[in-house]
């Protein structure tokens, strides 16, 4: 059995992007979809393969390519939740191929690039997720953030979407811009983009701390944009409705994950500085506060969708302030499967009838099976015991009450109670009230067998999280 | 067997989501869970006052946490309640118009997450079974409840999810503050922790305060209890007669498994607080229940206010008290269910539960209104009925228990409004039994016909159970008593309190075990052991018929040793006699004497 070292994963996966966008070009006359698939089996391969690499977590004094490329246990996990979260997304985008159709009246491209992108979005988050050095954090993220410029906006018949599209496109360069500066101002200070090493040189006194604060206060706005952290949560609401859908739940999940990796490792130089520290928890508070009380009016799933999910960035941050990694990447773990779920019914029902809740009434008598996953997978968001998001928030919870978080706690629990009136109101319109349209609604066998995997995945995590857990350990 | 009793219900209501016919499989998974309740009932064993029945299933060794479920004296009691009710209310259900499989498996849900609970050793499983029943009971009340539905489904979900949130907060407290080394999810390890002292009094007064605000939000506690009349009163009576009866009852075994006798410093310190709110649940609350112009608003407020009486007895943290509440969170489940099943069909043949449009209903339905009146009384804690039984535990127990600060002593005060609330509680309820079922018959109801001869085997059971255990509550008491006896012994600190205040009324107390026939003895004594045996034998000592009630444990032929006064004036046993501590007779039981001059 050869070995396979880390940084094999993601030249397959560019490989495997570049080689689906050929055959997209080439090969025009085919049902695009094939497309999909080749590259759902492709990354599942790659998948299987990143179980067989052994960490590496590059010394502390390494040069070249390792010193900006790290493959640790939390690197490869994520490298993996990113393989998982694409394989999904891939899955949802077959399902969502006749609405982009429709936007590309009369001809037969336009689809393949929308299977084929991903693969690059996907290659970006890997690196990031790997990326110890400030300057490589930049080129992952802009890798990222290209990709994502194409597929927001790849609709673009739809002026919703090119609207959404434009907003993602101006404020995403914005925060770059923040980006760059801070990272600018830290290597003025400090002469180094390397995150151990900016560890050590701001371990000596003699460096200007205030400058780097300046500094690390600009990257944490770009972070927090990539976060949909309040107050730089603006772009999320628009966006994610604006978006296609399954970009949408791409966004949500993967590129939120791979953010919260980063934000993270560049912490862990400044974590020991006050200032920071009580910074993150103003941001976590504000996040929480905004997320929750601007989803309780929405009447649309999918801008409800976006709102919770600024919510769920903001639990994710008070586990970010306790500085508890483990906690946090059980959440991101949990929240793939339960957004990912929600997200994947939600393309379902909205082919049929629409992405409003009253769309959504009286689905149990339509669609049982779909009804029962989207119930699942609204309690698993709300935080209900035995789903994998209860187990998420205990654990966030955990950490809180051990670093004694009075506010954070305080405004937790009320945020929960709001949470349950979000999530509720679609499991009210599901159950409670009955439809205009009655007519069944068909599950193709793929997506059945995805959305029936989720749910089991989301009800296993919550009652036996110890795999999940030993594989964190790592 | 105890899986099989919470499982049960769980994976016959998944059967009937499946397209099982709804209510015969509920009917059948019922009978089933209260047969295996009562098969647990008389296979226990009274005087081990440990777990019995113990299985466990590791989940993640790192966190100590898995899946345990056990019984004992008290989880029994309530599995017992639970199986009852639920028995009670799946009969009652009847035909639904829409959606009958949702209906039913909602309904086992509750269920099966109410005994999950009170079979859980586990923290984190005992948590997580309540929440099992917080969606069934928002699907039940918003799809087939009556009123104010939708309102009443969103504030009773909201209000309880944020009170769990605060429990499960205390709860991580709670581990939080063992020792890294001794951290466990299960309650014997850290019963073990919280003997052993490991748990700080200041850490101990923050969680207490923690729980009890969270499990006091659970159990409708006075300022937290807006949620339940509404709820209660637009809930369809199946729900009504599970979530009062039963659920409710998940927040007062929580506080009495693990608030007492874990936290002991912080129920000494947030006592006065505890008697304050509850004084606020009865007089509050129960003048408010006579202002209620709605059968179903009454019933609602008034399990509201009966809760009150359950604090009492567990602020008072002696083992009388405590035994009385878990006697009356026993009858006052079965009290409630009886009434909301009898308002249930009244509103479904009348349309109304409006007092004064109702009248007479007694003149054609007389069945109901014998199963009404019981109900009624039982509430109101007529003797011969179980409520009476708990009440004057509790009464009992909190009068001559309670803390004492400076001159006055608190809980003698509030043991007096307590009372005042016994009269309240008659007065609304004995309107409420006039009002509906005597006076003059009104011309719209004279066509109704009364329940019919299926549905008066539920009524029966309930009613059985209410007098069977008004007439004999030894029977509970004996269930339950060796487990308090164990933690409130295995804090030195409340048995000293137990016996400074008796040692305080010590002359008292030996002119009343005089009385009895038990002179004191004196430990100069020269008689032999035999002789004195013989000598001191007592009223304790002879077995009256009402041990030998079939169905109970074979009575022993043990002696049970005379109480005795040494010089001191403390009550203490004679030597020569083991003491029971850990092996304690299979005798009689306790009765209250016994219980009370310890």
């Amino acid at each position: 059995m050869m070995r396979i070292t880390a940084p094999e994963l993601e030249i397959a996966v560019l490989v495997l992007g570049m080689v689906i966008l050929m055959v997209e070009a080439f090969a025009a006359k085919i049902d695009k979809r094939i497309l999909a698939f080749a590259a759902i089996a492709g990354l599942g391969i790659i998948l299987i393969a990143s179980f067989l690499v052994a960490p590496y977590a590059s010394p502390n004094q390494a040069t070249g390519f390792w010193s900006f490329y790290t493959a640790d246990g939390l690197s490869i996990f994520f490298k993996q939740f990113a393989l998982l979260s694409t394989i999904l997304v891939l899955i949802m985008m077959i399902d969502y191929a006749p609405v982009v159709r429709r936007s590309f009246p009369g001809t037969r491209n336009g689809l393949g690039e929308f299977f084929a992108v991903p693969m690059f979005t996907c290659a970006g988050l890997m690196y990031l997720v790997s990326a110890i050095d400030f300057v490589f954090i930049f080129v992952s993220l802009e890798l990222v953030t290209i990709s994502f410029y194409v597929l927001v906006s790849f609709t673009r018949r739809n002026p919703l979407t090119l609207e959404a599209g434009t907003k993602y496109l101006v404020l995403s360069a914005l925060s770059t811009a923040f980006l760059v500066y801070g990272i600018a101002w830290i290597f003025g200070v400090t002469g180094q983009t390397n995150l151990h090493w900016l560890t050590e040189a701001l371990a000596n006194p003699a460096t200007d701390r205030s400058a780097a604060l300046l500094g690390m206060v600009f990257v944490l706005v770009a972070l927090g944009f990539k976060i949909a952290a309040v107050p730089f949560q603006i772009w999320v609401p628009d966006v994610y409705q604006g978006a296609p859908t399954p970009v949408t739940a791409y966004l949500s999940v993967a590129s939120k994950a791979a953010g919260f990796v980063v934000l993270l490792r560049v912490l862990l130089p400044f974590v020991t500085l006050p200032p920071i520290q009580r910074l993150l928890v103003l941001i976590a508070l504000l996040t929480l506060i905004y997320g929750n009380l601007a989803a309780l009016p929405q009447t649309n799933l999918k801008r409800l969708l976006a709102y919770s999910s600024i919510a769920h960035a903001g639990y994710l941050l008070i586990g970010v302030v306790c500085f508890d990694a483990r906690a946090v990447t059980f959440y991101l773990a949990a929240y793939l499967l339960m957004t990912l779920l929600s997200f994947a019914v939600l393309i379902i029902v909205a082919q049929q009838t629409g992405e409003e809740i009253s769309d959504f009434d009286g689905l149990a008598k339509r669609s049982p099976f779909l009804a029962f996953a989207m119930l699942i997978g609204m309690l698993s968001l709300a935080g209900l015991p035995f789903t994998a998001g209860f187990l998420g928030k205990f654990f966030i919870f955990y950490a809180a009450v051990l670093q004694r978080q009075m506010a954070l706690l305080v405004v937790g629990v009320i945020t929960v109670g709001c949470g349950f009136y979000y999530y509720l109101k679609v499991v009210r319109a599901m159950y409670w009230q009955s439809g205009v349209n009655t007519d069944k609604i068909s599950v193709n066998g793929l997506s059945r067998l995805t959305i029936s995997a989720l749910v089991i995945g989301t009800i296993w995590l919550g009652v036996y999280p110890q795999p999940i857990l030993d594989a964190l350990q790592r | 067997m105890v899986l099989f009793t919470i499982f049960c219900p769980i994976i016959a209501a998944i059967l009937i989501m499946v397209g099982a016919p709804a209510r015969k499989t509920a009917l059948a998974a019922s009978v089933l869970t209260f047969a295996a309740a009562l098969f647990l009932l008389t296979s226990f064993d009274y005087g081990q006052h440990n777990f019995q029945r113990v299985t466990s299933f590791t989940i993640s060794p790192e966190w100590r946490l898995s899946f345990t479920t056990g019984i004992d004296g008290l989880s029994l009691v309530m599995l017992l309640l639970a199986t009852i009710v639920t028995l009670a209310a799946v009969w009652f259900a009847g035909i639904i118009e829409r959606y009958e499989n949702a209906f039913y498996a909602c309904l086992l849900f509750i269920s099966g997450g109410a005994i999950g609970a009170f079979a859980s050793i586990d923290l984190f499983f005992f948590y997580a079974f309540h929440e099992l029943a917080l969606i069934p009971t928002f699907l039940l009340i918003g799809i087939w409840g009556s009123g104010n539905r939708v309102a009443a489904a969103w504030k009773i979900t909201i209000y309880l999810a944020i009170g769990s949130f605060i429990l499960l907060l205390g709860l991580i407290l709670l581990y939080q503050s063992i020792p890294a080394a001794s951290r466990s999810f299960d309650i014997r390890a850290l019963q073990a922790a919280a003997s052993a002292g490991q748990i700080t009094a200041d850490a101990q007064r923050h969680i207490y305060l923690l729980l009890l605000i969270g499990l006091g939000i659970l159990v409708s506690l006075f300022p937290f209890h807006t949620w339940a009349p509404e709820a209660y009163a637009s809930a369809p009576a199946p729900a009504a007669m599970l979530h009062a009866g039963v659920l409710k009852k998940f927040g007062l075994y929580g506080l009495l498994r693990l608030a007492i006798p874990l936290l002991p410093e912080g129920a000494r310190h947030w006592a006065n607080l505890l008697v304050i709110l509850l004084l606020g649940n009865i007089i509050y609350v129960g003048l408010v229940t006579i202002a209620q112009k709605r059968l179903d608003w009454m019933l609602g407020y008034s399990s509201v206010m009966h809760m009150g009486y359950i604090f009492l007895g567990i602020a008072s943290a002696g083992i009388l008290g405590v035994t009385g509440a878990a006697v009356l969170m026993f009858a006052h489940g079965l009290s409630i269910a009886l009434l909301f099943a009898i308002a249930g069909e009244l509103r479904q043949r009348t349309g109304t539960l409006v007092f004064d449009e109702l009248g007479g209903l007694g003149r054609v339905m007389p069945f109901a209104g014998l199963a009404f009146g019981f109900g009624v009384f039982a509430a109101v804690g007529l003797p011969g009925l179980a409520n009476f039984a708990g009440e004057i535990m509790i009464f009992f127990g909190s009068f001559k228990n309670g803390w004492v600060m400076g001159r006055f002593h608190i809980f003698q005060i509030a043991t007096v409004l307590t009372l005042w609330g016994v009269v309240i509680s008659t007065v609304y309820m004995l309107r409420a039994y006039r009002k509906t079922f005597m006076g003059t018959l009104n011309e719209k109801w004279k066509e109704l016909v009364d329940l019919r001869p299926t549905l008066r085997l539920p009524v029966a059971l309930l009613v059985g159970a209410l007098l069977c255990y008004g007439f004999f509550p030894q029977s509970l008491v004996r269930i339950v008593v060796p487990k308090f006896r164990t933690y409130l012994t295995a804090n030195r600190h409340l048995t000293d309190t137990e016996c400074r205040s008796h040692g305080a009324v010590s002359a008292t107390g030996a002119e009343f075990i005089a009385s009895l026939g038990q002179p004191p003895q004196d430990s100069r004594d020269k008689k032999t052991p035999a002789l004195k045996a013989r000598l001191t034998e007592s009223r304790f000592q002879r077995s009256y018929w009402y041990d030998r009630i079939p169905g109970a444990l074979p009575q022993a032929h043990v002696r049970k040793a005379p109480l005795a006064l040494n010089s001191h004036g403390t009550v203490r046993r004679p030597h020569g006699v083991t003491p029971d501590e850990g092996n304690a007779p299979q005798g009689r039981g306790y009765n209250i004497c016994e219980i009370a001059c310890r």
